[in-house]
Formats: structure tokens, sequence, C-alpha cells
């Protein structure tokens, strides 16, 4: 796959996947870079820039630097369909994400075995080894475009963690959720049977390398008030950590999995500060993977994205190994592409902008409150604990309901999760192992007897095992006729093979649509209007998904989604031609010949004078440099003066810039000049330019301009448009 | 169960530790909780471990659940379903793919494995 120049060919991506050898299994960590220079600028603390990559918007101003995150920048996709998912997962790597999180259908913790084959799956997809595997495949290309390792994740949970391990390890995936307390407080399986599986699928893991995330925020995620359950996400993360340790994973690759748990409009920076220190110094020698708050995520997603920048903070002024993102939009649908992309940006922008700042802003530990705060965690901590001990133990709390209370322990209000010991999903499936115990296989945890086999290595009684020798590993492509990736890819043929597309959010050929407006009613009319609108321009399957009071009587802000009934045939559709640029030896030796007068200013009443300077001045590449005079005569100066100059200088053109657009005004402005320059008998030998963000070509032209030029426009642009209609107008 | 917030008396025993003194304490705690789960799980096995194992030996996902629930309904779980294969493959001197095989058909795993069968005891 060159770079840009195709799109993902799915089908072939499932072509021949029965043979398919994953490049590499375990975990990849970033290289740090350290100092470096991008660009203009010195960077101290990033990591090292891909081979292809989108910048963020601005960038452009910069020349083109795309500056990468110390941190893993993980994001995660739940679309229920692989096949689409794999295209998001190419757009999130080039924006920089190189942790592809799959999120599981609802229902597979239950799922007593693996399931198999391509079943769509509801808000997530099913993890099976065919779907495993053809991400995994389509990720090593994707390596390829952006020029670094991209992590594959799911999740080692439910009543067949152990075989998912294997499954994983034998497909390369790189990280995996693992924690045998989300089992027992979130999805309600037997709390013996949970752990006993942890410590064999934790082994399989270890053997792999593939990095753990416990399970420990999803606490933050259920509690009434997320900052009160603190002191218990350090002993849930204690839990799991020398759980872990206990099986055999490296420290490296155990990661806790930590959310601020507060958010504003609550101080939640200063409020959350002190349990992230607590955290980082306890847990030392471990990793972090920091998480954005979904707790408090509304349908905003201007609200979310801020919250999630001050988690961000956090990360930076703490640390962060992986940085998760959450998307913006999960508070009101299930994550669509753009918004993927919108967090991935947003972490990237706060740790670019960020970069260095702890050389120069430290958090100060010395502090008397923030020493105490930090303290008091780690102590309450220390005091469940003891509690936990007192009465009988782990299980025994669970029981109880030491759990997810929404007292800051050692208060307890009574209403924390509580499961019994023999209670719950797969109660009595835990099987005590006998003398003659044995299990032929590398990465068996516990007992295990292969001296009656007369040899200590389990393995050799099989001559290796799928770790050792993959061609024992059994490949099942598809199961149900009915429920298939090629009933689905047959669903969009069309789409790809005739030229055929509708707008998207989640799916290939979704027709998906969010239109953004404002109602000058109250919250309830205003959605009424906002679907009865929707309703008129035929959008279907209509819902609003977000509102918001500018004032209760004045007005309502209103997002709609709804689905286009229509296609567009892609042949049918004109692109706007790309203006003609000649080089600048040409413009130069067109300037000698006949040199070029112009007038400029920006007009009526508009201070902004920026983006008519770089047009205009040498030092900014502008068309100074090519030898045109250049005139200028200030900010919000008259129409009709700027008239008068040109012809009183004998001047060729006048450019005027115009920033300032509210009704209209840069139009209107336009249609005027034209019309001085009329009335004063000078419109056929001036050339009028008009320039602006706001500015579309298209309507300057019919508002009686030559050309205009809007965003992004470059001086050599300018001054070719002038010298060709010059040439033009002489014949 | 419902308790006020009693940090300041239950902290007595803690106030006077250093800093690392509490961080030592945290650890040793969590051991002693970890403790009684890893000597569980070194001593048990589950439906989910054996299914891991046969997929490890070479069985299918399909093939290792049905050997697990004949292995199950036979109380054989306690020598490992594993080894029950690698009995199979050693008592008739066959391949371990074809014993996997063979192990599929309830029948015949409960001919062999089932109080009484030929393989119900270890030999």
């Amino acid at each position: 796959m060159k770079p840009f120049d195709q799109k993902l060919d799915i089908e072939a991506i499932l072509n021949d996947l029965e043979h398919y050898v994953p490049r590499r299994k375990g975990w990849t960590w970033h290289k740090r870079a350290g100092r470096q220079k991008i660009g203009k600028f010195e960077f101290l603390d990033m990591s090292e820039n891909l081979k292809t990559s989108i910048g963020l918007p601005a960038s452009h101003a910069f020349d083109s630097i795309d500056p990468q995150p110390k941190a893993i920048i993980t994001t995660e996709i739940a679309s229920g369909r692989f096949e689409d998912d794999i295209r998001r997962m190419r757009m999130a790597a080039i924006h920089g994400a190189d942790h592809m999180m799959v999120i599981r259908t609802a229902g597979q913790s239950h799922f007593d075995g693996l399931i198999e084959g391509t079943p769509q799956g509801v808000g997530g997809i099913p993890i099976t080894r065919k779907q495993v595997r053809a991400q995994r495949k389509a990720l090593d290309m994707i390596e390829d475009e952006v020029g670094r390792p991209i992590n594959y994740h799911s999740y080692v949970s439910g009543v067949a963690g152990p075989e998912i391990a294997v499954m994983f390890v034998e497909e390369g995936v790189n990280g995996a959720h693992q924690d045998p307390q989300y089992n027992i407080l979130y999805r309600n399986i037997n709390m013996v049977r949970s752990f006993v599986d942890a410590a064999e699928s934790k082994k399989i893991m270890a053997y792999g390398q593939l990095a753990q995330i416990d399970g420990a925020h999803n606490a933050n995620a259920t509690a009434v008030e997320a900052w009160k359950v603190t002191p218990e996400l350090l002993v849930q993360h204690a839990i799991n950590t020398t759980f872990s340790l206990a099986c055999g994973i490296n420290e490296e690759n155990i990661c806790l999995s930590t959310v601020p748990p507060t958010a504003p409009p609550a101080p939640c920076v200063r409020m959350d500060l002190p349990y992230a220190i607590a955290l980082r110094q306890l847990f030392c020698n471990v990793r972090m993977r920091a998480q954005m708050n979904t707790k408090y995520m509304e349908s905003s997603v201007r609200e979310a994205t801020v919250t999630h920048t001050l988690n961000l903070l956090i990360s930076q002024l703490t640390s962060a190994d992986i940085q998760s993102t959450i998307t913006p939009d999960e508070g009101r649908n299930v994550p669509w592409h753009i918004y993927n992309i919108e967090a991935i940006d947003t972490a990237k922008q706060v740790f670019a902008g960020l970069d260095g700042i702890n050389e120069y802003l430290k958090i100060d530990l010395d502090n008397p409150q923030l020493k105490a705060e930090v303290r008091q965690l780690k102590e309450r901590a220390v005091l469940m604990m003891e509690e936990m001990l007192e009465v009988g133990g782990y299980f025994e709390s669970v029981a109880q309901g030491f759990f997810v209370d929404s007292g800051f322990y050692p208060q307890r209000n009574g209403d924390g999760i509580a499961r019994k010991v023999q209670g719950g999903i797969a109660a009595d499936t835990v099987y005590p192992r006998g003398k003659d115990y044995f299990a032929p296989v590398t990465a068996h945890f516990g007992d295990n007897h292969p001296e009656l086999y007369g040899t200590d290595d389990p393995v050799s009684v099989i001559s290796g095992c799928t770790f050792e020798d993959r061609s024992k590993i059994i490949y099942i492509d598809e199961l149900d006729e009915t429920d298939n990736v090629y009933l689905r890819l047959e669903e969009t043929r069309r789409m790809r093979d005739q030229g055929i597309v509708k707008p998207e959010m989640e799916w290939q050929h979704d027709g998906v649509v969010l239109l953004t407006m404002f109602f000058p009613l109250s919250v309830d009319l205003a959605k009424a209007a906002a679907l009865s609108m929707a309703k008129q321009m035929n959008l279907q399957e209509t819902e609003v998904i977000h509102t918001e009071i500018m004032h209760p009587m004045e007005g309502t802000r209103v997002e709609v989604k709804g689905k286009v009934p229509f296609e567009i045939e892609i042949n049918s559709l004109k692109i706007e031609e790309k203006p003609k640029m000649m080089d600048e030896e040409q413009l130069k030796a067109a300037v000698i010949a006949k040199p070029f007068k112009i007038i400029a200013a920006t007009v009526g009443e508009d201070e902004h004078s920026v983006g008519l300077r770089e047009i205009i001045d040498i030092k900014h590449g502008g068309i100074e440099k090519f030898g045109f005079e250049c005139i200028y005569l200030g900010t919000s100066v008259a129409l009709s003066k700027l008239v008068d100059a040109a012809i009183e200088t004998s001047a060729d053109a006048i450019l005027i810039s115009t920033i300032i657009s509210h009704d209209d005004v840069h139009y209107k402005n336009m249609r005027k000049l034209h019309d001085i320059c009329l009335e004063k008998g000078v419109r056929d030998r001036l050339i009028l330019v008009a320039g602006g963000t706001q500015v579309t070509p298209e309507l300057a032209r019919r508002n009686g301009m030559d050309e205009g030029f809007g965003r992004k426009t470059k001086g050599q642009q300018v001054a070719t448009f002038l010298v060709l209609r010059r040439n033009e107008a002489r014949g | 169960m419902k308790r006020n917030d009693d940090f300041d008396t239950r902290r007595e025993s803690l106030k006077h530790l250093s800093d690392e003194e509490l961080h030592h304490r945290f650890w040793q705690l969590s051991q002693q909780l970890v403790r009684p789960m890893i000597e569980l799980a070194q001593t048990h096995t589950t439906p989910s471990i054996e299914r891991s194992v046969l997929l490890r030996m070479g069985a299918s996902s399909i093939e290792a659940s049905a050997i697990v629930g004949y292995a199950m309904a036979c109380g054989v779980m306690s020598r490992g379903v594993g080894h029950c294969v690698i009995q199979v493959r050693d008592h008739y001197g066959i391949s371990l793919r074809q014993s996997i095989e063979q192990c599929c058909d309830e029948a015949f795993f409960n001919k062999h494995f089932s109080p009484g069968g030929l393989l119900h005891e270890t030999v």
C-alpha cells in the first residue's frame, strides 16, 4: 500500500486470511526522542515523527509539522462492524493513534467459549479469531503507511478469559484488559471462577508479552459521586497488580487504568490531583494508562472536550505512559468516525502545546494541604485493606459490599455492589486439580504433573503446542450463513463498484448526517421544530441528540441526526478547479516586461490586516517579491478613496481584504467597489480582487470581482491571477 | 452497612508511620489479600482453563467446548481434559489430532471416561 493513493481493500484483506501470520507478538512502547527540532521549533519531550501523518488544522501555519506525543495514544473503536472499524483505524493512525482498542459486543462476557466467524455486534464487535486476524492484518499494512508499530487491543474477561488469551497470543494481539474484579463487580461472574481463570489468562498474557490494563476506572463511572471511591481505587489497583505479578506479568506491562474522577463545574483539577499523585507514588514501578472522564459526559461535545483537556493537563503534570482518548460524542451515541479523530487530535494538540512545560511548572509536593490529602488517601486505602482482612479476605469483603460504595472510605453508605461468594454466573464451575492433573502446554499456571510422563517440560509430551508451532491452530472461517461480513459487503458492493457515495458516520452507506441549528424557541418547542425541519428536509430516522438552552425564552441550540434517503454519483460531481500557479521566474519576467502597480487596503470597518500583509509583503512571500509595486492604504479605507487612488496612480489592480462577514457585508462591499469603478468609467482598466477567510471565489465573482481568494491563499496565487488576467485583457 | 466517616479515629494506628512505612504497609496488605486467591488458582481448574489447554493442543474452539463438556459430565476435570486426550492418544497409539477428533465423539468419550470406563481411573 502506498500512502494516500488508494483505499483499503477490505475484500483483499479477507482473502487468504487462513494463512496470515502476524508480524510480531507483544506490546511496543514508543521510542523517546528527547530534545528534537521539528520544523522551526525545539521540542523537549515528544516521540518520533510519523512517516505519513495529518497534522492539526493550524499546522499549515507552522510548516505543516505534526509532533507526536510521548505517550501511546489510544482510540476506542466500537461500531459493531469490524470491516468498517478497519477504515476508522487507518484514519486514527494517520492522526497519531497507535493503540487501537476494540470494544467487544454486548454480552460477550457471558459467552461460554470463543465466538467464531464475523457476526455483527452491538456497541462493539464479537471478538473472534477471524475478526482479530483481519484487523491485525490490516494494521500491519497501516503500520507501513505511518511508519511505526501499532498496538492492537481488546478484552480478556468474562467466562472465556483463558481461551481468549490463547487466541490473542496466537493472533499477535498486543494488549488486553484483564482484571477479575471487573468480572465480579460489573458482570456478576462468580468471584472464585474469575480469579482462577484470571491466573491462567495472566500467565498466557505474560508469555505473549501483552500489556495489561486493569479495570479499576469502572468504579469511577459507576459510583454515585465518583471522587469518593478514590481509596477503593487504590485497593483495586493493588489487588490486580499483586495478582498479576504473581502470575508472571512484568511490571513494565502492567498498566493501571486511571481516570481523573471529577469534572467541571467542580474544581476538578485541584480535587483530582492528590489522587493522581498518591496513585503514582504507590505504584511507582508500573505504568499509567490515563483514561478520560466518562462519568460526567452529557451530550455536549464541547463540554466533553474541555473536561478531557483538563484530564490531559493532569496527565502532563503527573505522568501517562498510555493516554486513552474518549470520543466527545460518547454521551449521545455509539461513537462516530469523526469523533475518534477529534479525540485523538485533542490529545495531540494538548500535549504538543504543553511540551516541556514541566521544566517550568512543577507540582508543589511540599504544599501542606496537598501533602496531607495525598497521605490521607493512602491511609484510607490501607485502612480498607486492613478491614478486608479482618472480615475474612477479599471474597468476604466483596460479599459484604465493600466495593463501589458511595462513601469516602471508611465512610460507608451501604450502596456498594455486593456479590455472593458462591453466586453469580458460572458459580460451581471450579474444580480441584488431582495428583494426576496434567496439562501438556506452555504458559500454564499452577500445579501440573509432567513427571507422570517422565519429563519436567509439559509441552514436550505433545512436541510443542500452538505457541511453538502455529500450524496446529485450527482456523474457523464462518459459522453463520445469515450473519457474516460477506453478506454485509454484498449490501454495500454497489457503493464501491459503481462510484456511488452516501455521507457516513459509522458504517459504509449509513447516510447519517448531523445538523446544528438555533431556534428562537423554548427547549421543547425547539426540539419539535428541529424534527419538523428535518422531516421537511426528507431526512429519515431523525432524532434530537443535543439541546442547550441559550435563554429559556429567547432560544435553544439543537442538534439533530438523521439519514439521507438519496445517493450521490461520484462521476456527476464537479470539483472546483485548483488555482493556476506560475513559477517565480515567470512571474518576475512578466512584471519586468510590463510593470504592475496595485492599490491595496482593508475595507469597511475592518481592522484585520494580517492576511492582506501576507499577500503583499515581500518578507511573507507576498507579491512584492515578484516585482509588483504595492501601494498599501491601510485599514478601514473607504471604497471611493481606493478607486481615486487607483486612478491617480494609474494602478492596474485594486486588492481589498475583508474579514468581517456579518450580514454578508464583505460581499456588499465588493458589489459597491465594482459599482464605483463603473460609475467612474474605470472598471474596464482595473482588475478587482477581494480576499478574506470567509470569501468564496464564486460568490466574489458574482459580486463584481474579477476574482476572490479564501483561506490559505498564497501571494504567488494572487500574482499568477493578476498577470494572467492582464494578459487576457490585452488579448 | 452504613457508617460515618471515622477516619480520624481509625488512623490512630497509622499516623505515626513514615511515608515509607505506610508504602510498605500498603503492599504488605495487598500481598496478604491476594495470597489465598493465588493458592486457589494453583490448585484448581475451570472449563475455560481446560478449553484453553485444548486450544493450545490444536483443538478448534468447537472441539474444545464439546470435549470439556463431556469431561465435566464424566467427573474427570481433576486430571485435566488435555490429559484425557493424551491418555486416549497413548492408549490407541494414534496421533494427537486423531485423539482430539475421537474425543469429540460423546459416546466414545463416555465409554472411556465415565465411571467404570476404560480410562476412568488414571493409569
